[in-house]
């Protein structure tokens, strides 16, 4: 299982972090809801949880349950700038539809 | 698929529910929206990465063939400030001057070179497109600004927190909610400027002390006193003037180059006189960098600009000393100050405030941006989205008295100047009449003493006033300001709880020039006013007096007093009917109450002993124990 991040994903959560002042990293599940079944969730994460698989990647702790793990095996967090819009973005090579908004998406 | 922010744990939204909030520094000369995301504050810009948006709007004339008078929409901001001098009428700048205004106050700072109209508590502009209220072009502006919103935030905001000046009264910051409303923009909280530039800075840092926001932006000069204390705001005074601003010391620079270049100001033409004033904000701007700098063939030092420039300055310390006095403290207290507004970046400005405070200034933030940042901080906390401990205690103040007429053209101060807000209090009043059925309130701003010399706010009265003797009424009156700074008053009969309420909205805005000169004048004129007070309540009681003995003369007078004694009295209350004609003085007025009680003293005994025998009369000494 793997779940990783790319540098401008990595350079900003370092950014949110520092000015947050605490955090042990970034929590990354899935929540069943949406129009399309599953949609993703990012969190700051104050602990680890006891069913909590922790990757470390350049330097930064990625959280995720293990009821999400499944659903984001193989996935890549990256960090993009769609016209004035930025924000995290999934790369998961599991999802195999997505709601017409983008905001759910189905495997 | 949509792009993500990293939210506070147990806080992730579920799809098509997130809430999106943001700040707007809706300024005189610049405008600007920012949001929190992923726990960081930003400031957001346009395609061009500009994030100022100049606070200007350009009206054309309707384009559309006969029959389709579709209105062409404005252009805001960078493109309407380019338009400025080849279409002067048409391009509105500077509107936040005109919020809540009328024409007489405007006129006062300068008129502006769009037409102006006169109106009920507000000018209006005449423009190409119709005439505009400045709530509308204030909305135009802030409905660019949600655009842009929209567009980097990828979804419908749910709230704004929109920054006024701590000075703003209650119409200026209604105009500013109504401007709100008509951009379709749902507001969470107005907030003051130096709150908001306070909160950027002293959460980031989690600062405890007592600070001063220093804001000098393009066309205003705000100062104002805070303390923090483990995330509780408290402004504890205010103070500033509303015609100082970056403007101002363009203007002093463009003086000085006419000057050098042998000419006086006047006798330029609108076109080289505007032409001088780019120039001087270049090269103030220039300055900001360098020691020297050439502008318009001429060279400008620093010292050069300090000297055309000290006057402006001087005026913001003075400013300055009068709110730290207001705030009971000395300089020394002060443990640090907040530089916000472009002109701070002045180094005349900074060199002087380093050296007033005695310690350097905090200008580690964009102060451009920092008010706006502050502002994008609340908004997040408003909307539910920070975390357990983001909850933080704004306390504001309301910068003039608010009270109530009393008898004799006095004021009775509800809510003192510097009251934290918001704030709620109440004061008993009663009838000055027997048998007086309904009371008039007359709601004033100001410090003085006499109602003449306050800002009157609102009128509205009480009916249904149990018929009683004079003073037995009980009403009470309430002031309440709630966080927005707007004010409600209600007054409510105690016995039979009849109420009449009145949500104010002042008829006209108050010049700032205005509230600094209230405020040397209350202080200038205290002595008189405490004269006129005193002349006035001895006027009061002389009447109420004179009231009550006519009263108890008709009742018992010609059962108890002989002619002879009944003349004297009657001579007595002339002489005090006569004191109040010719408005006497308060020691004229108080010697003939003094003769005229003297005189009915053996008459009120004698009334005194005569109910008593009426009351004991046939009673037999067990039926009255």
């Amino acid at each position: 299982m793997t779940i990783t991040m790319t540098e401008a994903a990595a350079r900003h959560l370092q950014k949110s972090l520092l000015k947050r002042g605490k955090g042990v990293g970034l929590r990354l599940a899935v929540k069943t809801s949406g129009c399309s079944g599953l949609s993703y969730a990012l969190e700051f994460a104050d602990e680890a949880a006891p069913e909590d698989v922790t990757f470390e990647t350049q330097g930064l702790k990625l959280l995720v349950d293990a009821k999400s793990l499944p659903f984001l095996d193989g996935t890549q967090l990256d960090f993009v700038k769609e016209g004035l819009n930025e924000g995290f973005k999934f790369n998961n090579p599991n999802s195999k539809a997505e709601c017409g908004c983008g905001e759910s998406f189905a495997v | 698929m949509a792009l993500l922010q990293i939210a506070e744990p147990g806080q992730s939204a579920a799809p098509h529910q997130h809430r999106l909030a943001a700040g707007i520094d809706l300024g005189t000369t610049n405008s600007l929206i920012a949001t929190v995301q992923s726990a960081m504050p930003r400031t957001l810009a346009d395609e061009a990465g500009q994030v100022l948006v100049p606070s200007v709007v350009h009206y054309r004339a309707s384009t559309g063939d006969e029959g389709d008078a579709t209105e062409a929409p404005p252009e805001v901001g960078h493109r309407a400030l380019a338009l400025q001098t080849q279409d002067p009428l048409n391009t509105i700048a500077s509107v936040k001057r005109l919020m809540g205004r009328a024409m007489a106050d405007v006129l006062k700072a300068g008129a502006p070179p769009y037409k102006l109209l006169d109106g009920p508590g507000m000018v209006s502009i005449d423009t190409v497109a119709g005439v505009k209220s400045p709530v509308e072009v204030s909305a135009d502006i802030l409905r660019a600004l949600k655009a842009r919103a929209e567009a980097s935030m990828g979804g419908e905001l749910t709230g704004v927190v929109i920054t006024v000046p701590a000075y703003f009264d209650d119409a200026q910051r209604q105009a500013t909610k109504d401007a709100a409303r008509l951009a379709g923009l749902h507001v969470l909280r107005l907030l003051n400027e130096p709150t908001a530039a306070a909160i950027a800075y002293g959460l980031d840092k989690a600062a405890e002390g007592t600070f001063a926001v220093y804001d000098l932006g393009g066309g205003t000069f705000d100062i104002s006193i805070l303390r923090l204390t483990r995330g509780v705001f408290e402004v504890l005074a205010t103070g500033g003037d509303s015609a100082l601003g970056g403007d101002d010391f363009d203007r002093a620079l463009a003086h000085w180059l006419a000057e050098q270049q042998g000419q006086t100001w006047s006798a330029l033409s609108p076109g080289e006189q505007q032409h001088l004033l780019t120039s001087a904000r270049a090269g103030k701007e220039a300055l900001s960098s360098f020691d020297a700098v050439d502008v318009a063939g001429v060279t400008v030092t620093r010292e050069v600009f300090a000297q055309c420039t000290l006057k402006l300055v001087q005026k913001t310390l003075l400013a300055t000393r009068r709110a730290i006095k207001d705030a009971k403290l000395a300089v020394d207290e002060i443990d640090g100050v907040v530089m916000v507004g472009g002109s701070t970046r002045m180094p005349v400005a900074r060199d002087a405030v380093a050296d007033y405070f005695g310690k350097p200034p905090l200008t580690d933030l964009n102060p451009d941006e920092v008010v706006a940042l502050g502002a994008a901080m609340q908004a997040d906390m408003l909307v539910g989205n920070a975390g357990a401990d983001g909850e933080w205690l704004l306390l504001d103040v309301c910068p003039l008295s608010l009270g109530m007429e009393t008898m004799g053209g006095l004021v009775e101060k509800i809510i003192p100047r510097n009251s934290t807000l918001p704030t709620s209090r109440a004061q008993d009043f009663t009838t000055f009449k027997d048998g007086q059925t309904a009371m008039s309130f007359h709601v004033v701003q100001g410090e003085r003493e006499a109602v003449s010399d306050c800002r009157s706010l609102a009128r509205f009265e009480l009916r249904g006033i149990p018929p009683m003797v004079a003073g037995a009424a009980r009403i009470r009156v309430t002031f309440q300001i709630d966080a927005d700074g707007l004010l409600s008053v209600s007054a409510s009969e105690q016995t039979t709880g009849i109420q009449a309420h009145i949500q104010v909205k002042p008829s006209y805005g108050l010049s700032d020039d205005q509230i600094a000169q209230m405020l040397v004048d209350s202080v200038g004129r205290a002595q008189a006013d405490m004269q006129l007070r005193m002349l006035r309540e001895a006027q009061i009681d002389a009447r109420r007096l004179l009231d009550a003995t006519e009263a108890a003369l008709a009742e018992d007078g010609p059962a108890l007093l002989s002619p002879v004694e009944r003349q004297h009295i009657h001579d007595a209350m002339n002489l005090v009917a006569e004191r109040l004609e010719t408005e006497a003085d308060t020691d004229a007025v108080k010697t003939a109450c003094q003769a005229l009680n003297a005189a009915t003293t053996s008459f009120a005994a004698r009334r005194m002993d005569a109910s008593i025998r009426k009351a004991l009369s046939g009673r037999v000494l067990e039926s009255i124990s």
